[in-house]
């Protein structure tokens, strides 16, 4: 029986804040019920995308074993990954790897660049000797573009924010993992660059069968190199499908205002209506909350007020699915 | 074939809404040099540009091309290691590079003001909106008296979209944007005719990003006052301004009407910068670039984008290629565009 290579079942994180002397603890709910497949193949680029508060940060760290679920599972190749022997939880720490969104932080200053790949190379033993380590990065770096004579032997602040970010792209791809787990990968990096990055991302999909998660809140990036695009708003999935029906075609209120939203560079083409102020207003749901944008929407109706969260409605009969009681089907 | 071209820039836009009247700033031959120990990083190379009274500039360029610099520069404020070798910047026909620093507080905030990057993170946490709007106001006209200041403030928090309550709250009980929007309204406190926004949405949302933008429109059209916004988001710079300066490692390279900059970009940076742009409308396929910059120690004789023009020749690799005029409102600073230039000036 084959697994898909990730399955998140139903993950739930609840973080507790706050409290007085005398109680009243408050909850937030960073993520609920949140599923999701990512097959063995094909190889694939799954958008996670969302706002700051959406969630995405907190599952890609559930994912990568930062944090713990409130409830849930996350299962890599059908093990639960909290419940992994020493020997499995090595293989995940190394099938699934992560490219994160500051490409200086994740340096340590006083070491040259090369301490990154000698490090990963020695923990998990990938060189038998020396020629073999160097050749090991030398590839790497090539399909980064960079060559290591270039690079090696700089520190972390004699290289540009791209470069840096593409080593870190490289040291995750020299351990040959089957997941990618990217979190905002480009944001920080200049704009004429990007495209550098992202182009990677397509090639080691298309060449080395590598499966990306991008997480992001950038939609005009996503639209570009994604899949799937699952959508998350206060910790819920509202729209998800494949990214270029759901980005030419949104179905959510909350979508339709985000993508109308997104600056379009032509002077010509200026932002449609003037936004009300209301649809900046938001409060946090709890678990028991209806719609959490029912405050923001302006095709709200009663029973949105209901209290469950929306389910997701299939949009006809694709992948395709909304969280929004305007496609209960009738 | 130059008339040609010509004729086509012209056909973007008219002519006549760029001939200049009456510059409210005007920015000459700026220079300015961060020291380090192995020799002056040329951070600002002598830049030239004016803005229009009612106009909003931008000024864009990847990070480390001296955008930031050059703003501090034009509030003098630059900081050592970093110092103004040499230029004049002309506020209101005032030149403020020798001005003492008690003709400086004069010109601050009441002639020019500032948005910071970030701003909205350096709000006083312990201050609430109106005691930080008053202190902004008093810093720089001291003797304003209470009542004064109490209808201007509440002038301006309508002004910039925020509810009369706001004055009582604090920084944390605010959004993002509405932080930001503080700052928009601390920066338009004394009614200055230029203000300068560096990257004033960046960590915004998208959808807060739409609404801060349109309070900024609206304070424009309002006021009649006239902005530099610094950034690099091309989409966002489309929605807003009229021109747009462009800057690579020092240098301006091309000023342009928004409208013909998006459409026929001159200089082969804008260009990279114009077809990098990831589009939310059309999926397209991406747009390399290769190539780093040069040390900004050591730039090499003639066009400092040398090492990475797809269309560079050989009089780019010897001569400086000035920034010149193609028609007005349109300069750009590339060898490929001098016969249009000697155009210009017959």
């Amino acid at each position: 029986m084959s697994y898909p290579l990730l399955e998140i079942k139903n993950a739930t994180k609840i973080y507790s804040r706050g409290g007085t002397f005398f109680g009243s603890k408050k909850q937030v709910i960073a993520l609920q019920n949140f599923s999701i497949k990512i097959e063995p193949e094909p190889a694939t680029i799954t958008t996670i995308a969302g706002e700051s508060g959406s969630g995405k940060t907190t599952l890609a760290s559930a994912i990568l074993g930062f944090v713990g679920l409130t409830s849930g599972q996350v299962l890599y190749k059908g093990s639960d990954i909290s419940l992994m022997s020493k020997q499995q939880h090595l293989d995940y720490r190394r099938e699934v790897q992560a490219v994160f969104q500051d490409p200086y932080e994740v340096y340590n200053p006083f070491y040259r660049v090369k301490h990154v790949f000698e490090v990963a190379v020695n923990n998990f033993k990938l060189a038998k000797n020396r020629n073999d380590k160097r050749e090991l990065i030398e590839n790497a770096l090539n399909v980064v573009g960079l060559r290591g004579k270039e690079v090696l032997e700089k520190y972390p602040h004699q290289l540009s924010g791209g470069q840096r970010q593409r080593m870190m792209i490289a040291r995750a791809f020299l351990l040959k993992p089957r997941l990618i787990v990217a979190d905002e990968p480009v944001s920080m990096v200049d704009v004429s660059l990007r495209s550098m990055i992202l182009d990677i991302m397509l090639r080691m999909r298309d060449d080395f069968k590598i499966s990306f998660l991008y997480i992001t809140h950038d939609l005009s990036t996503a639209y570009q190199i994604g899949d799937q695009i699952h959508i998350l708003y206060q910790g819920l999935v509202v729209e998800r499908g494949k990214t270029t029906n759901v980005i030419e075609n949104p179905k959510h209120p909350y979508i339709q205002l985000l993508i109308d939203s997104v600056p379009v560079p032509d002077p010509d083409h200026i932002w449609n209506e003037k936004l009300e102020l209301s649809a900046e207003e938001e409060t946090r749901g709890d678990m028991n909350s209806a719609c959490r944008f029912y405050a923001r929407c302006n095709k709200k109706q009663d029973c949105c007020l209901v209290k469950h969260p929306p389910i997701l409605y299939k949009m006809d009969g694709s992948d395709h699915e909304v969280g929004c009681h305007l496609y209960k089907p009738l | 074939m130059i008339t040609a071209q010509l004729e086509m820039l012209k056909s973007l836009e008219t002519e006549s809404r760029w001939k200049f009247v009456d510059p409210i700033l005007e920015v000459k031959d700026l220079r300015v040099h961060y020291a380090t120990p192995s020799g002056d990083v040329i951070a600002v190379n002598g830049i030239s540009f004016k803005v229009n009274k009612g106009e909003i500039m931008g000024l864009v360029g990847e990070s480390g091309c001296g955008k930031t610099t050059t703003a501090m520069a034009i509030l003098r404020l630059v900081q050592p290691p970093g110092r103004i070798l040499g230029g004049e910047v002309r506020v209101d026909n005032v030149d403020i590079i020798p001005l003492t620093p008690s003709e400086l507080r004069n010109i601050r905030w009441r002639k020019l003001a500032l948005i910071p990057q970030g701003a909205m993170n350096s709000l006083n946490p312990i201050m609430q909106v109106y005691d930080q709007i008053a202190d902004s106001i008093k810093a720089h006209e001291p003797r304003t008296p209470e009542k004064i200041i109490k209808e201007r403030i509440a002038d301006l928090l309508s002004l910039v979209g925020l509810p009369a309550r706001a004055s009582k709250l604090y920084p944390h009980e605010l959004s993002g944007g509405m932080k930001q929007r503080v700052c928009i309204a601390m920066a338009i406190a004394l009614n200055p005719p230029l203000i300068i926004a560096d990257e004033p949405t960046s960590a915004l949302d998208v959808v807060v990003q739409r609404l801060v933008a349109q309070t900024i429109l609206d304070v424009k059209q309002r006021l009649n006052v006239s902005m530099i916004l610094i950034g690099h988001d091309m989409g966002l710079q489309a929605q807003l301004v009229d021109r747009i300066a462009v800057m690579y490692a020092g240098n301006i390279v091309e000023i342009s009407p928004a409208r013909i900059i998006y459409k026929e970009p001159l200089h082969p940076y804008t260009k990279l910068l114009i077809s990098s742009i990831p589009s939310i409308k059309v999926r397209k396929p991406l747009q390399l670039t290769s190539g780093l910059t040069h040390d900004l120690r050591n730039p090499p004789p003639g066009c400092v984008f040398q090492e990475r023009c797809p269309n560079v020749f050989e009089r780019c690799r010897k001569e400086f290629p000035f920034l010149g005029e193609v028609m007005p409102g349109l300069e750009v600073a590339c060898h490929l565009y001098d016969d249009l230039k000697m155009q210009q000036s017959i």
